[in-house]
């Protein structure tokens, strides 16, 4: 038997005789089924994504000429500022929280979140959030300050906007805190009775990691919000320096929330990212333990370091130093990452499918803005480059290279378990190439252009840019191209795909157990752990393992099963005999 | 090479059969701990409020401005130790109703919650008599954003305190194993109050 | 970039076959030599026209060099990987068991650990050398020093009471040096801002020779106010009253810029000095830096400051010392007059706009900037 079978076998009891067929009218409903909300999420949030890059690409069209001739400047500024808020707030945060609704109570044997109600509340507040944002351009008045939104700037360019802007953020990161204590609670709560938390699959290690960091950096951009509607609306004075407030402050209560926030939007596709590799490597992943403590590192360090983003805006030089040196540390934890997925991989069976692909497209194109990330950290460099399209280059390899990269290979990996149907591998493999390629004409000039001496935020620009912002321009069209593919595939393939049985992958993890799609509450019973999550290759007889430095009778040199770094067998039921205790 | 020496057919028995067993318990109730959850977010909005003040207090060149009219410290006083001693009243309902004592419990939450409502009113009176305006200036602002904002919270936890006394009309709704009604109010009661024991220090003592 | 090298022959070695040392020795030598090469010729950074610069672009070839090493790395171990290791035509086992490895986490851990602190080494060396701890400033960031009056105090004593902090505001007096200045005056709204008490050291950074310890306190070669306003930048030289839209320099100077803005926060960029710095209403901030190659460039507004946000650019130019003083010279003919007319008629009711008018129309700034002015 391989690995898969003896956990299906061992799992068998579980399945639910008649699966249970969901009307599509649920999920236009107040429904608490995670799985309902799971795709209501996801499907929301892409189309704010498409909304959201029409933005971009209008954005993009402006840019194409150095003169200001598609738009005017006030509609561009409002352009790229809904742009980013979409995007993050409304398509990469929220499609975390759809993955994680959908896979965490499926991983960890549970049969729904720990509150559902609550679960649905937070997904219904996104709607609103997000039409409100958009209507706010129908309305003639939509924020214009960039979604960082800095005082005093955000204080005068107009208050419906602002105003609209401000609640929207409210709703969203109201949701997000929400759906962080749900998961917080379902994982450290609800995992079946086997499970320890040194068994979870990764994405449920990152998914811990990212709720945690939620819910203590949200609510200090909601009272950085608070002040601001208050300057906005009362004429109070605390970011404004007329009346003797600090602009300043602003940025530090900001950024203590959006710093974190990039991490609470790479995260979640790390964890994705460890669950695709080992499967269609055929190989567990290299080192469980680094990588789900690396996630935890992250993620406290990512509370240290916000004010990477205000070397230039005057705070004192110790403590540049400071926040330089944290920041540039976070290259380590999140190396262990990278270099374990290159572990896995090596010596793999890899199938290159089209999750496979997007998985490595997201370490190839995350490494060059982790790169950038820590050169930008650098202060002295970072004095040249802040607010250029340096920065807009690298923001963009981490949040569309990493994320949306990420967000794809998740879509293709567990497209099969949500829907029970296959995706067209083919023009799988067409969308990663078109969108692997746009992606690289789209923003790798624009490490030049920032360099050189383009700064960001601008409609118009120095001549001498042209050519390079013409490249630009096409990938950004070729990205919007790449993406039709994808959107007619989904579409097809859930009414027509080829059936795809419960664990089409040969995968370990627990959502793979039950039917596709899973029945209402998920498993009969409570699942076991027969096999841990990454425990393939176990079935054949020990193959010679060669890894350097590797010595099988220590535990924490061993590579092998005995590697102190595997996650923890179950000793009540592992398959395994020599995991029994 | 492991199959044959393990039957996984045999494998899960050892948890179906604890299933079993668990599934005529009831749902274990986590809401507890999702609040304590909720109230460290809540405790961050705080804290964030609390930084960009002590980033004021400490970068302006006098603090309070100059010119701010002073602040009375005998009405807050009054207050904060009515909302502090409130805290102790609160938890004599949830022992009341650890030992089934209803009647003891919907006592004591009524007398916390007047105490809460005590506090308000003093907070409006205190507003209605201080010489500056929300605008005066920085100081006013804060003070005026910071207190309403923990009245807002006060005035929940009252709302709160009496949809338990509401409900506990009804005959065993709260009873000494399901009380999580109580617990929440007490314990949401008792954050307000640490809030305010900072809050008090911040705006009025330091 | 021997540790590249190394690294990249423990993670070879992972193979299940070893390939022979050789060749991971000459794949080391390839990427290394291509690190170092792309790393001094990537031609991606404009004329460095300061000392400063150079050396920011010496900590940029480096970083650049270790991560063309990393890119060539990663990206190497992945396709070789989704090559070498893919699954063949019907073989649907699963590969060895390989569950990890500490001292390989390990070392992978102190890589780039070492890099990192390596580099921030180095950053802080650079940050150091243009002047970025300027002892001078440092000095002026006292750390909150009404944290240290007692609490009982202030029980005892009503809040009405607290006396008006007596320590220097430095800001303040940065503010009021600048505002000494007749036709910085005029341009510039700081007296209708209160200023932060500690705000100029947050503010400052000083690159330039003002910063090394046998240069401290030496006066600059040359001071220039500079007052940032939607969309415009107004430069003033206190030395000799002359108002001007377009910064000129003398190369071979340390200059000294003081800027603040008057009503949202821009920032002062020049590529070439590779040096930015916000521009902040109500406090006051300071740059330093010495030019050294005569030329043209371009002064650039890098925050976003409103919809002109992207128009918000002048000149700056970098002169013999003779030319610029020659262009001094013209400057104070041409503005001698309409400044001391603009200073006469500068009546409480008339707004800076106003008053303004006659010269900064010759500065080719737009009336749409000029109404700004008095926005207050
Ligand atoms: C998903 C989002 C995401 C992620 C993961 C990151 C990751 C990182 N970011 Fe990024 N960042 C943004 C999103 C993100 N960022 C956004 C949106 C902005 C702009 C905001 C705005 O102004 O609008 C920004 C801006 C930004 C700035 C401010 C720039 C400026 O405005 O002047 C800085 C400066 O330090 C920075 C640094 C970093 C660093 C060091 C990392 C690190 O976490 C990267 C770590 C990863 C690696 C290093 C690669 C893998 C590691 C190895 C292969 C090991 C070996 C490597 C070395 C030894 C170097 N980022
Ligand atoms: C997750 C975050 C995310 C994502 C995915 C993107 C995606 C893209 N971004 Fe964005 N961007 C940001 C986050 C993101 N961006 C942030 C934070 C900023 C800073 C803002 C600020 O300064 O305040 C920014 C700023 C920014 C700028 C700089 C603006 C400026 O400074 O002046 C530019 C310019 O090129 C840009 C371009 C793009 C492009 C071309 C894409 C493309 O990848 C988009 C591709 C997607 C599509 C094109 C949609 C596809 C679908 C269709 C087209 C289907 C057709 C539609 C229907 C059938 C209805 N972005
Ligand atoms: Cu001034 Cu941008
Ligand atoms: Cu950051």
């Amino acid at each position: 038997m391989t690995q898969a079978q003896i956990q299906r076998s061992a799992n068998l009891s579980i399945l639910e005789a008649e699966p249970g067929e969901r009307k599509w009218r649920d999920y236009f409903t107040f429904n608490t089924d995670h799985k309902v909300i799971a795709i209501q999420y996801l499907v929301t949030t892409f189309v704010f994504y498409c909304i959201g890059g029409v933005m971009a690409d209008m954005v993009r069209t402006e840019l194409k000429t150095p003169e200001v001739d598609f738009v005017s400047r006030e509609v561009y500024n409002s352009l790229f500022t809904l742009h980013a808020t979409i995007m993050i707030f409304l398509w990469i945060v929220p499609a975390g929280a759809g993955f994680a609704n959908f896979l965490i109570p499926l991983m960890i044997g549970a049969k729904d979140m720990a509150f559902p109600r609550l679960n649905a509340v937070a997904f219904w507040m996104i709607p609103p959030g997000g039409i409100l944002l958009i209507s706010s351009l129908i309305l003639g008045d939509a924020a214009d300050a960039g979604w960082t939104s800095y005082p005093p700037l955000s204080l005068v360019t107009g208050q419906l906007g602002e105003g609209i802007w401000i609640i929207s953020v409210l709703l969203l990161g109201t949701s997000s805190i929400l759906g962080a204590i749900n998961f917080l609670v379902t994982l450290l709560k609800m995992r079946t009775p086997g499970m320890s938390t040194t068994q979870m699959p990764l994405f449920c290690w990152a998914m811990l990691a990212t709720s945690a960091l939620t819910l203590v950096s949200t609510p200090v951009l909601a009272g950085a919000l608070i002040l601001l509607s208050f300057d906005l609306f009362a004429g109070t004075a605390f970011f404004n320096p007329t009346g003797g407030g600090d602009p300043v402050v602003y940025q530090h209560m900001f950024w203590f929330y959006s710093h974190p926030a990039v991490y609470i939007m790479i995260l979640p596709f790390f964890g994705i990212i460890s669950e695709v590799i080992p499967v269609h490597s055929r190989k567990p992943i290299f080192g469980y333990k680094a990588i789900a403590y690396s996630s935890l590192a992250i993620s406290f360090l990512g509370l240290i370091v916000w004010a990477h983003h205000m070397f230039t805006s005057g705070i004192p030089g110790w403590l540049r130093m400071f926040f330089m040196i944290t920041t540039m540390i976070i290259a380590v934890p999140t190396g262990i990452k990278v270099f374990s997925w290159l572990g896995t991989m090596w010596g793999g069976k890899i199938r290159l499918n089209s999750a496979m692909l997007f998985a490595i497209g997201f370490v190839s194109l995350f490494v060059i803005g982790g790169i950038s990330g820590v050169m930008l950290a650098a202060v002295p460099f970072d004095i040249h480059v802040h607010d250029t399209y340096f920065v807009v280059a690298h923001l963009h390899y981490v949040l569309f290279g990493g994320s949306v990269f990420g967000i794809y290979a998740g879509i293709y990996h567990w497209y099969p378990k949500m829907t029970g149907r296959m995706m067209n591998e083919f023009w799988g493999k067409v969308h990663f190439a078109l969108m692997y390629v746009g992606m690289n004409l789209c923003f790798l000039p624009m490490h030049k252009l920032g360099l050189m001496g383009m700064n960001r935020r601008i409609a118009e620009y120095d001549a001498k840019f042209a050519t390079l912002n013409f490249v630009c321009t096409m990938g950004a069209y070729l990205l919007a191209i790449s993406t039709v593919p994808f959107i007619i595939n989904a579409i097809w393939s859930w009414m027509y795909g080829p059936k795809a049985g419960n664990n089409p992958w040969e995968a370990l993890t627990l959502e793979w157990m039950t039917s596709s799609p899973p029945a209402i509450e998920n498993f009969h019973g409570f699942p076991v752990l027969a096999t841990g999550p990454y425990d393939y290759g176990m079935d054949r007889p020990k193959s010679e393992v060669d890894v350097p430095l590797a010595d099988e009778r220590e535990p924490a040199l061993a590579a092998g099963p005995k590697s102190a770094l595997r996650a923890d067998p179950d000793p009540n039921v592992a398959a395994n005999p020599e995991d029994r205790k | 090479m492991q199959s044959p020496t393990i039957d996984p057919a045999k494998t899960e028995l050892n948890y179906h059969h604890k299933a079993e067993a668990a599934h005529h318990e009831e749902h274990p109730d986590f809401r507890m701990f999702g609040l304590v959850m909720f109230l460290i977010a809540e405790g961050m909005i705080f804290l964030g409020m609390f930084g960009a003040y002590l980033a004021y207090r400490s970068t302006l060149p006098s603090w309070p401005p100059e010119g701010t009219p002073e602040l009375e410290l005998l009405l807050p006083g009054v207050n904060t130790i009515i909302l502090i001693s409130s805290s102790f009243v609160m938890h004599n309902a949830d022992t009341a109703i650890k030992k089934n004592d209803v009647t003891g419990m919907r006592t004591w939450m009524a007398i916390t919650a007047a105490m809460g409502i005590i506090f308000l009113s003093g907070q409006i009176y205190e507003y209605s008599h201080l010489e500056f305006g929300l605008k005066t200036n920085l100081f006013a602002s804060a003070f005026y954003v910071l207190t309403g904002f923990h009245g807002l919270h006060v005035t929940v936890g009252v709302l709160a305190i009496l949809a338990v006394l509401w409900r506990s009309r009804r005959a065993n709704h709260y009873s000494q194993e399901h009380h999580f009604g109580v617990e929440a109010a007490e314990l949401y009661w008792h954050f307000v109050d640490v809030v305010w024991i900072v809050l008090f220090g911040l705006l009025y003592l330091l | 970039m021997w540790l590249i090298v190394k690294k990249l022959k423990i993670i070879k070695s992972l193979t299940v076959n070893i390939p022979s040392s050789i060749w991971t020795l000459l794949i080391g030598i390839v990427l290394t030599l291509t690190s170092l090469w792309y790393g001094q010729n990537h031609g991606l950074l404009p004329t460095a026209a300061s000392d400063e610069a150079t050396l920011v672009d010496g900590l940029f070839d480096t970083m650049m060099t270790i991560g063309t090493g990393l890119f060539v790395l990663v990206q190497g171990i992945l396709i070789y990987a989704a090559f070498k290791f893919r699954r063949r035509q019907g073989d649907n086992t699963d590969a060895p068991p390989v569950f990890g490895n500490i001292p390989l986490e390990i070392l992978w851990t102190a890589i780039p650990a070492i890099i990192v602190i390596g580099l921030s080494i180095y950053s802080f060396d650079v940050y150091n050398e243009i002047g970025g701890f300027d002892p001078h400033s440092a000095h002026e960031a006292p750390i909150a020093g009404q944290a240290m009056k007692m609490p009982g105090a202030a029980i005892a004593a009503t809040l009405n009471d607290t006396p008006p902090s007596t320590e220097p505001n430095a800001n303040q007096i940065k503010s009021d040096e600048a505002m000494s200045n007749p036709a910085t005056a005029s341009v510039r709204n700081s007296d209708q801002i209160p200023q932060k008490r500690d705000a100029p050291g947050m503010g400052i950074v000083s690159p330039g020779i003002g910063a090394s310890p046998d240069n401290e306190g030496k006066v600059p070669g040359l001071a220039v106010n500079v007052t940032g306003l939607q969309y415009a930048w107004i430069f003033t030289y206190p030395d000799t009253g002359v108002v001007a839209s377009e910064l000129h320099v003398p190369a071979g100077k340390e200059v000294k810029l003081d800027m603040t803005a008057n009503d949202v926060i821009h920032a002062f960029w020049v590529p070439e000095l590779r040096l930015k710095q916000d521009v902040i209403p109500g406090r006051q901030s300071e740059i330093r830096f010495t030019p050294k190659i005569v030329g043209e460039y371009k002064v650039i507004c890098a925050e976003l400051c409103g919809p002109y946000h992207g128009a918000m650019n002048t000149k700056f130019i970098v002169e013999t010392p003779e030319n610029f003083d020659k262009w001094m010279q013209e400057q104070q003919v041409a503005t001698k007059g309409n400044l001391e007319q603009a200073i006469a008629l500068n009546a409480a009711d008339r707004s800076p706009a106003e008053f303004l008018s006659p010269y900064t129309a010759q500065m080719g700034i737009q009336p749409e900037t000029l109404h700004q002015l008095h926005h207050h």
